[in-house]
């Protein structure tokens, strides 16, 4: 059989360095079940029968923090042969906290002190030899980092597993407490064999944990007997348990230090004067906003988009030029060869319907692409002439004629299955069902890993904790974390990068509010749809788009103050005491695998979902029952379709919000493969019978349009994001949860908007007022309700 | 007087930690226990929360945490 070894230590002491170097590619990386705890383990690149697994960071065995949880119950119920416990060789004192727990289990430990290059830098001197006496367990110096020791703590690690003789912890407590635990033995834990055992058990009974007493199905008898003990001891002692184990532990500790350590006497270290400057109270935000600055400007406005684009324009559009060379000779020609060609059209629309000829100047539609805005421009007859002559002379730029032209897998295959001669209905379920949804999965993937290029080497470096630091105050009024900042920003652009940056947040609850609000902030495909509405609706008003950022911020302050009050996100409030750790350099290739870790994890676990919705879409899109029987649809078509008449079953509901047709509820379905293409499908849905702008300010009232707008920015976002919201919360209730406060809240607040918004806009007061009220009510006692959970 | 009464650039003594549950807890784990000092070093840019030092580490610490901390006068 294979040995299994755990890695156990605190956040920031090496330990994922230390598990990449010896696992090297090696790894499997998934979630603890049904938690949205990262869970790794790996095959030794030694010896392919030694599992390396890699615990969660923690400071403890307490049973408070998941982690924590998920960490003890590993090694208490999967008892790994052997445990590494990894110890930042610079800061011995807490991390040898873990330890002093981490050799009760009856497990044998070995210890790795990492780190020591910068010990050794640092002039400071352990001596292993007698911590290991001490302590009674091999103590090996490494350095993860430098590839030092690697393969002897491995060997030392495998020989005691093979040994499978446990250290017997070295510390004793107080003798009262010693008497305590003997008689908490003595009463409830005589059945297990393992006298290691025994004694963490009896320490954790005595600390009352609760969790260990559930777990021993303890009757309330014997926790009354144990509570005596306790309480005797507490007597005696003046203090209360926890209080009386942490500190001893810790006072013990400290003699060990005494023996073993000799720091070198130290002015201030690097990371101290980088952090003088970095938190300093005055440097401190502008340092902030330049560094969020310039993760923003290259994750989302530069080479994110660029890269987002060249996946969904390039890879899984028409194509793209190699190295962009000759895109913007193929661009001026394209844009020179369409304006002719929209002048010309304009002439021949302008004969269809007069009848007759121009004789001066004329007018000519031109249509924006994203926002489906048609603008009329001046044509004179001179500008026809020269127009037409181009056109007859000219033939349409191909861009495979400009530098070297890669085609985009969908022509490539459309061309592939036209030559086979495949059947209409295989080629639109491949090109517009399956291409599409992997490119909707694939599309995102490139803008994802160059933020986490970004989100790792913060977190690597040290600063993320200081971005806590600096924006919690901020943030823990409404129930997130100062690393909410982040996903919330990265949200502008995207809300798929946005959710999956929450993952640097460690608290469960924060990181879970997190996730269901950052897609609240509008993202970039929603600008299209914004700008529309603004428009067609609003007459280009300029207060629509700020208006729908400043609805975002509302909803994510709102959504936190009342989330944080439900049921759901009840329990023990999470401790903001938080390690700043030193500032160091991180290695290129740790930056590299967390990248691609998170990325493909995105692939894997969000993949699915948004396939099989893009498939689904789709097929209710093309499909429907005509006058002829049940068939494809052509684009235009689409009043025939299933999802039409899926539409219009679904369309009371928004009755109450004034859009409660059938076009504007396809909208909003088709906004689910993707935002903007709520803006393609009401231009065909409305250019159907004339100019899409008319027909759409026709279609809406200022007060519905606006409920509208309101209520498909803070729905549940595109497929794409819903697969990451998927994955980040790693549990179905959770994500259901989600979905549905972020839909029930859009709703509420659509009401809100159009009933009352009716009232000010010139149809006065009416019944459906009261329920706008009604509405604001609801919100009110959500934000001003007691928080009986929390104090 | 607690720990959030100390000063910043002043030392203290942790006496007792106030409160109970998992801040309790955590504040201890992290090496806050009776008769260790504690070095204020800066409050955050935004007022809240404060950089101490112990056990030659930095932590971080929500004024409200730091008021469950009882330091010698």
């Amino acid at each position: 059989m294979g040995i299994r070894i755990a890695l156990a230590g605190n956040p920031n002491c090496g330990k994922t360095t230390l598990f990449n170097a010896l696992t090297g590619s090696n790894q499997f990386v998934g979630n603890w079940p049904g938690v949205t705890v990262e869970y790794k383990e790996g095959k030794y690149k030694g010896d392919k029968e030694v599992t390396i697994v890699d615990l969660p960071g923690i400071y403890s065995l307490s049973p408070y923090t998941l982690e924590e949880v998920v960490s003890r119950n590993y090694l208490i119920d999967e008892r790994p042969e052997a445990i590494i416990n990894v110890i930042d060789g610079t800061n011995l004192e807490r991390n040898l906290y873990l330890t002093t727990q981490v050799v009760e289990l009856g497990i044998p430990v070995v210890i790795a002190i990492n780190m020591m290059d910068v010990v050794e830098k640092n002039g400071d001197k352990i001596n292993t030899k007698k911590l290991s006496e001490e302590i009674g367990v091999p103590v090996i110096e490494i350095s993860a980092l430098k590839n030092r020791g690697l393969k002897e703590i491995v060997d030392v690690a495998v020989k005691a597993a093979n040994e499978a003789k446990p250290q017997s912890p070295k510390h004793r407590f107080d003798g009262s407490v010693e008497h305590a635990l003997a008689h908490i033995e003595e009463l409830c834990l005589h059945s297990i064999d393992d006298e290691n055992v025994q004694r963490w058990y009896s320490i954790k009974l005595f600390e009352r944990d609760e969790k260990i007493q559930e777990k021993l199905g303890l009757s309330a008898d014997v926790i009354n007997h144990i509570e005596n003990d306790i309480a005797s001891c507490e007597k005696e002692l003046d203090d209360d348990a926890e209080s009386i184990i942490t500190g001893e532990r810790y006072n013990y500790i400290g003699t060990i230090i005494d023996g073993c350590v000799k720091k070198a006497s130290k002015g201030m270290t690097t990371s101290d004067k980088i952090d003088r400057i970095v938190t300093n109270r005055w440097l401190a935000l502008p340092i902030f906003a330049i560094v969020m600055f310039i993760v923003y400007y290259v994750s989302v406005t530069t080479v994110g988009t660029w890269a987002t684009d060249w996946a969904n324009d390039g890879v899984f559009g028409d194509g793209w030029h190699l190295f962009a060379i000759g895109s913007a000779d193929y661009n001026d020609a394209a844009d020179e060869y369409a304006e002719k060609a929209l002048i010309v059209d304009g002439y021949d629309i302008y004969v269809e319907e007069n009848g007759s000829e121009p004789t001066g100047d004329f007018e000519y539609p031109v249509e924006d692409e994203e926002t489906a805005a048609v603008e009329y421009e001046t044509a004179s007859l001179e500008d026809y002439a020269e127009a037409k002559a181009y056109i007859d002379s000219t033939e349409e730029p191909d861009p495979a004629d400009y530098g070297v032209w890669v085609p985009g897998i969908p022509p490539i295959i459309e061309s592939g299955l036209d030559a086979i001669g495949c059947n209409d209905v295989v080629k639109g379920l491949i090109l517009d069902g399956i291409v599409a949804g992997v490119g909707a999965v694939l599309g995102f993937v490139p803008q994802i890993l160059v933020l986490f290029i970004f989100l790792a080497f913060l977190e690597a470096c040290g600063y993320m904790a200081r971005v806590a630091f600096i924006m919690d105050r901020i943030f823990r009024k409404f129930g997130l974390s100062g690393k909410s900042f982040i996903p919330m920003l990265i949200g502008t652009g995207c809300g798929i990068p946005g959710i999956m940056a929450s993952r640097t947040i460690e608290n469960d609850r924060d990181r879970k509010m997190t996730i269901m609000t950052t897609t609240f902030i509008p993202c970039g495909a929603k600008l299209p749809f914004i700008a529309m509405v603004a428009g067609a609706i609003f007459g280009g008003a300029s207060w629509v788009a700020p208006s729908a950022y400043f609805l975002g911020i509302f909803a994510i302050i709102t959504s936190g103050i009342m989330l944080k009050k439900t049921k759901m996100f009840a329990g023990d409030p999470a401790p903001f005491v938080m390690e700043l750790p030193a500032y160091h350099w991180p290695t290129l290739g740790n930056v590299l695998r967390s990248m691609w870790e998170r990325g493909w994890s995105f692939i894997k676990k969000a993949g699915t979902i948004i396939l099989l919705s893009t498939i689904v879409v789709w097929f209710t899109t093309f499909f429907g029952f005509t006058a002829d029987g049940f068939r494809m649809l052509e684009e235009e078509e689409i009043g025939m379709s299933i999802l039409a008449n899926i539409g219009k079953a679904l369309a009371w509901i928004f009755i109450p919000l004034g859009f409660g047709d059938w076009e504007a509820t396809v909208a909003s379905i088709t906004g689910l493969v993707a935002k903007e293409n709520i803006v393609g499908t009401l231009a065909i849905i409305y250019g159907a019978t004339g100019d899409v702008y008319e027909t759409m300010r026709a279609a809406f009232t200022n007060a519905s349009g606006f409920a509208f707008l309101a209520f498909n920015l803070l729905c549940a976002p595109c497929f794409a994001a819903m697969g990451a919201i998927k994955r980040e919360m790693n549990n179905t209730r959770w994500f259901w949860r989600a979905i549905g406060y972020q839909c029930g809240y859009a709703w509420v607040i659509g009401l809100i908007v159009y009933q009352c918004g009716k009232c000010f806009t010139g149809e006065g007061f009416s019944v459906g007022t009261i329920f706008g009220i009604a509405g604001i009510c609801v919100l009110l006692y959500g934000l001003f309700r007691k928080d009986k959970y929390n104090n | 007087m607690t720990l959030r009464d100390v000063k910043v650039g002043e030392t203290a003594k942790v006496k007792k930690i106030d409160g109970e549950g998992a801040v309790k807890r955590r504040i201890m784990d992290m090496g806050i226990t009776k008769g260790v000092e504690v070095f204020v070093r800066k409050i955050a840019p935004l007022g809240d929360p404060v950089e101490i030092t112990v056990r030659g580490y930095e932590l971080s610490v929500r004024k409200a945490d730091a008021e469950m901390i009882i330091v010698e006068e």
